[in-house]
Formats: C-alpha cells, structure tokens, sequence
C-alpha cells in the first residue's frame, strides 16, 4: 500500500527525520486557516498516489492566507492521472540550497534492500540515473545488519552527499524496517540555506503482507474509486476491473492472467481479473458471478478453471449451486480442465442451464466467450 | 535422476498438525514422498496417523534430522512464523527448505532467504507450490495425479500454469517441476533450476513458465544464451493484465527493465527460446521440438 505525502511525512517526523512544518485538510476554508497558522507564505500541495501532480498544476505557492483558500479551492476536486484529489496539504516554504535524492528499495534481483542515493535530487532520477549512472550510488544492504552509521557513512560518502546526511539515511531505514515498508524515498532531501537537512517530499509503500503486524495503517485500507472493485472486495475477492466486455473467472493468478491473454488474442478485451483460488467453492463462485453480472460491459463470462487439488467435478457442483442462488443473464463459457474433467462436464450437462455453454480447450473457450461478446 | 528431490528424500513437514499440513502431508504420502516426520514443538513425541502410516511429531527439525536422516522440509507454518522456522531448518543443517507459506512479509523474507544461503540450506518459495518429482517424491501442494514420469523438466513462477501444462504434456511426462513461487524475494530462481535441469541427464527439454514484474525472465534468457544447451519452452503470463503497483522512482532502475511481458517475451526470443502465447500452444511447441529431437 502506498501512502500519502502527508503520512509519510508523519512517518519522517515520529523517526526523527526534519521534515517542513504542515497541516492537511479537506477543506478550502480550513486551508486557509491553516496557511495562517503555517505564517501566511505556504506551498499548497494535491495529496495524491501518483507521480506528475506538479506539471498537472496540484502544486501552488501562495502568498497569503486568502491565495491559500483559492488555490486549495483549485486543487481539490482535481483529477490528476484518474486519482480524485480529496485533501490538500500546506507546508512552510523551505530555502533551499542543495537537492538530494535517496532511497531504499528492494532489489528484486539480489533478494536485498539497495540504497540508492545521489547528490542530484529533485529532478527525475531515472534521467539521471540513464544519463549519469556514474552520479547514482547504490549499495546494498545486509539484513542481518541494516544501515549502521558506518554503512550510512559508506553510502554518503558513494553518492558525494554531506555527512550531515548520515543521520537521516540511519533514520531512513529505522522507517524502513519499523513500519515494514518496501520502498522508503525522500526526493528532494534538501540542504536549506540555514545548513538544515530536511526531507521535502516523499514516498513511502509499505508491505501489504505485514499489515498482521503493522495495525496502523491497516484500518484505512485502500480506497475503490470503482464500485465493482469495492463490492468485491467486500465479498473478499481477489477482482480488479478492467475495460473490456468478457467476464472472467478463473483459479489461480497465473492463470487468470493467461485466460485474460488468451480472450484478448481473440479480439475480445476482458473486463475483470478474477482470480478464485484453488478451492472454488459454490459461496465464491457464486460471490464472483454476482459482481460481474452487475457490470453493464460485461457481454459474457468466461469460467476457466483447472482441478487439481479441488477436482472439477467438485467444482462443477459448486457452478451449479451457484447457478440456483445466481439469476444468469449473459451467455457463460465453462471450460473445465484437470482431474475428473468428464464428470465435472457431465455434471454441468445434466443441469442443462440454456445460457450455459461448455468448452473442452482453453483457446476454444475463449474464441466462444470472445464471440459471444462481440455479437451481443 | 530428477533436480532436488527424488524417492531417496526424507521429507519432514513444519507445521504438519495443522490444517493445509494434515491435509497436503496426506496427499504427499499418497504421491510416494517418504515423509518422515512433522515439527511442532507443542506435540512432540506424538504419532499421526495418515491411513496405513504413523508419522512421528518431532519437537525440533534438529530432533527430526538427528532421528530420521531428514533431508528436505516443506514449511506450512503461519507467515508470523515463517522465518523462525525456515532460520530453525538452516540452522539444523536441512539441504531444502520448501516454503508453502503465502503472506510472508518482505522483510521476513529477505532475513530467511539470505540466512538460509550462507547456511547453505537451498529455499524454494515462499509463496510457492512446492515441487515435484513425478513417480518418486512430491514436496508441497501441487497434484501429483495429472501427470506421469518423463523428461521433461518445468520451472514456473505460477502454480495453476504449471499445473495446466503438466496436465498438456501427461503424455511425454515429466523429471521435475518446480514451483518456484511468485513473490518479489524467493529463494531459488529460474537460472538455478536452468542450470540443475541442464546438468540432470534426465531433463531433455526445459519449460519456463514466467509472468509480469521484475526481471528474472530477462536474466534467465541471457543465461539460457550463455549456459544452456538444452531445448527450453517458454510462457509468459499478462500481456493484458493491469499495470501493477510500482515501486516508485526507484523499482525501474533496481530492475533495469519495465517488466512487461512481451519485454520478457522478446528477451527469451532473443536467447533461442521459443515462447508460446497460449498454455496450449505451448505444449505443442514443445512436442513439435521433442520431434526435431528425433
């Protein structure tokens, strides 16, 4: 889970990181009673999940109290790559001298985290990364022994950072490994013209799977701007929606992602990704067709699923089950694969549902569903 | 022969008294695997019956090995614990640790994994379906029942994929499957089953099943290139799926590659691998290369 630039800012702050004095609202009146307490001068910045909201216009300075309101009033409610801004946030402008960047990352590759520093911050790092590769320092970082101010020192010292910045990449990890992120960056790390060290902006993405451990940010969970998303996660599905008109249904993200492949090489588009795991129960099943059948695009569905631990005549009876509780209004392609295949397809015959239709191959399923889509 | 697990395995279960343990230790002795024990500290000393056999509980997987010559775990504990235990296995000098756990926080993973290497413990997983070795010994959850012995050898990231092409190719059959997980950190990579497939006389043809993020399909294809004689078979999976969470600014220059799949798709093309853009036609690429064999 990504969070905002206020919460990671928070974060920065309760580890001891310097971080520009702020406040966040919702609200433009609030904001500028805000910029009030702030001494009048602020930044007032969108507070969105995505890159670019400087260039989309999500970032105003503001002279006053009274320019504050107007340019939260301008920001919020603004939409910035699909993401509807619902707060803003005002903090004290900074006199900045120099700009860092520094990060710790997972690098899939090495099974480690990477430290990933450089002495010129505030612009894209990927730029300079491809165009100066010799100006981006990387230094991996044992797990047994995190970030010591000796490794802080090491990691400084590659990049050509001040080591008054030492203090901030130890605290940096303490972010890291306490809060169970995955990714902790600080872009710009500012030196002010008073000679602080201060983080400016950041991200923060924490681990989803140590949300067990991590109750704090837990409870919020994430946002569904898309209603089917949000009633299938409330069902507990694992369904994302897409653009498409095919319903799928199928076990296992593997195969799900390859059952999606498949449909669009059929000159279909899918419309979901719904992944049921390996037990595909009728409750789940049923759960699933019922959140795609309310999705307006959606023409056909698509079930494809392999038996393997659960056998496909198991999960022919839970289709069928599912049917009873489930009033089918779109044509439904099952193809139904593994252990106890032919059971499982006598089973779905013998219920003889009219809109259902079965197939024996996964690439002949998907042509039907696909066809049965386009034709609708 | 087979990679990393064969009848002569002794395979003890961490984690065996619970619910997945009970039931997939079941399906494991059914399939042949020469289960010798479980680990749970809070049973010890017991017996569990499974059918026609009793299964010792040992406190400890040091206890399990000393008594037992145990030299393969499969670990179902609970992600909180996941890592004490693969760490208790390493420590107590275990060859393979094969970790079904889904939902192992990163960090956890990163400590067990490394930890486990400088044991020189192998890990598979976590997140994963464990392996198999079709006819001799099964490792974790995957069907043992829809596929046969033969030679070939699968690596995938996926475990439902992998099932789909086992079940495709029953006839030709397999040495070993392995499923290698789909989490950013795991333990054993495609390159490492690439290069136990190549040196195992039994592997005549390799399958790489892969799928969307990071690059290791990218680094397996410039070893293929470099290392590997054998046919290999490849499918990558979500051509069309959503773009995922990124991992910020940082995640494209740790992995030097978008990840995308048809990035993937062309890196193995490029190797000499012929990729294969359905699970079906897949299978049928490799039985058309098995007949060039010929």
């Amino acid at each position: 889970m990504d969070l905002y630039e206020h919460q990671a800012r928070e974060l920065f702050e309760e580890h001891g990181i310097l971080v520009p004095r702020a406040e966040v609202t919702d609200s433009a009146k609030q904001a500028r009673e805000s910029a009030r307490r702030l001494g009048g001068r602020v930044v007032v910045k969108a507070q969105v999940k995505t890159g670019g909201r400087g260039k989309a216009g999500g970032v105003k300075l503001a002279a006053d109290p009274a320019a504050a309101e107007l340019a939260a009033r301008q920001i919020l409610g603004m939409d910035i790559k699909g993401h509807r801004v619902g707060k803003v946030m005002l903090a004290q402008p900074v006199d900045i001298a120099t700009e860092f960047y520094v990060s710790y990352v997972l690098d899939r590759a090495a099974g480690r985290f990477l430290a990933i520093a450089s002495a010129e911050g505030g612009m894209e790092i990927e730029e300079v990364a491809a165009s100066r590769p010799e100006a981006v320092a990387r230094v991996h970082i044992d797990p047994a022994e995190g970030v010591t101010s000796a490794k802080a020192g090491e990691i400084a010292e590659a990049a050509g950072l001040p080591p008054q910045t030492v203090d901030v990449l130890v605290r940096l990890w303490e972010v890291l490994v306490r809060e169970d992120a995955v990714l902790v960056e600080v872009n710009p790390l500012v030196r002010t013209k008073q000679g602080q060290i201060l983080a400016l902006d950041g991200k923060v993405t924490l681990d989803d799977n140590a949300a067990f451990r991590q109750a704090r940010w837990s409870t919020e969970g994430e946002a569904h701007d898309d209603p089917l998303e949000a009633a299938a996660a409330a069902k507990g599905l694992n369904y994302v929606k897409l653009d498409g008109e095919v319903g799928i249904i199928g076990n296992g993200a593997g195969l799900v992602m390859s059952t999606l492949d498949v449909v669009a090489g059929c000159g279909a588009r899918p419309a979901n990704f719904l992944d049921i795991g390996g037990g595909a129960s009728a409750q789940i099943m049923a759960d699933g067709l019922s959140v795609i059948l309310s999705d307006p695009a959606v023409k056909s569905v698509f079930v494809n699923v392999f038996g393997g631990i659960t056998a496909c005549d198991a999960v022919a009876d839970g289709i069928v089950q599912a049917l009873d509780t489930v009033r089918l209004t779109k044509p439904l392609v099952v193809r139904l694969d593994g252990n106890n295949a032919a059971r499982g397809r006598a089973i779905l015959d013998a219920h003889a549902h009219p809109l259902v239709q079965q197939a024996t191959t996964m690439d002949g399923a998907a042509r039907q569903a696909a066809q049965l889509a386009t034709s609708a | 022969m087979a990679i990393y697990l064969t009848k002569e395995s002794k395979v003890l279960v961490q984690g065996m008294t619970g619910g997945e343990g009970m039931k997939h230790t079941r399906r494991m002795l059914a399939a042949g695997t020469n289960v010798v024990g479980g680990v749970n500290p809070r049973k010890a000393g017991r017996t569990v019956d499974f059918d026609e056999r009793a299964v010792p509980v040992f406190g400890t997987v040091g206890e399990g090995i000393a008594q037992t010559g145990a030299d393969v775990s499969v670990v179902f504990v609970p992600p909180a614990f996941a890592k004490a235990a693969v760490i208790e296995a390493a420590d107590a000098g275990i060859g393979l640790a094969v970790v079904i756990t889904e939902g192992i926080p990163v960090h956890d993973s990163v400590a067990l994994t490394t930890y486990a290497q400088d044991q020189g413990t192998r890990v598979i997983g976590p997140n994963c379906p464990g392996l198999i070795t079709p006819g001799q010994s099964n490792a974790g959850i995957i069907p043992a029942d829809i596929t046969k012995p033969g030679r070939i050898g699968l690596v995938s990231k996926s475990g439902t994929l992998t099932y789909q092409l086992m079940y495709e190719l029953r006839d030709i059959g397999f040495s070993t499957c392995v499923g290698i997980g789909g989490d950013p950190v795991i333990g054993t990579t495609h390159i490492d089953c690439l290069a136990a497939f190549q040196d195992d006389p039994d592997t005549e043809l390799i399958v790489l099943i892969g799928e969307i993020g990071g690059d290791a399909e990218e680094r397996a294809a410039a070893y293929i290139r470099d290392h590997v004689t054998k046919p290999v078979v490849g499918y990558i999976a979500g051509f069309t799926a959503p773009e995922g969470k990124t991992m910020g600014h940082a995640g494209a220059i740790v992995s030097g590659s978008s990840g995308t799949a048809t990035a993937k798709k062309q890196a193995l093309e490029a190797a000499g691998v012929r990729v294969g853009s359905t699970p079906t036609e897949t299978a049928r690429l490799v039985l058309a290369r098995l007949e060039e064999q010929r």
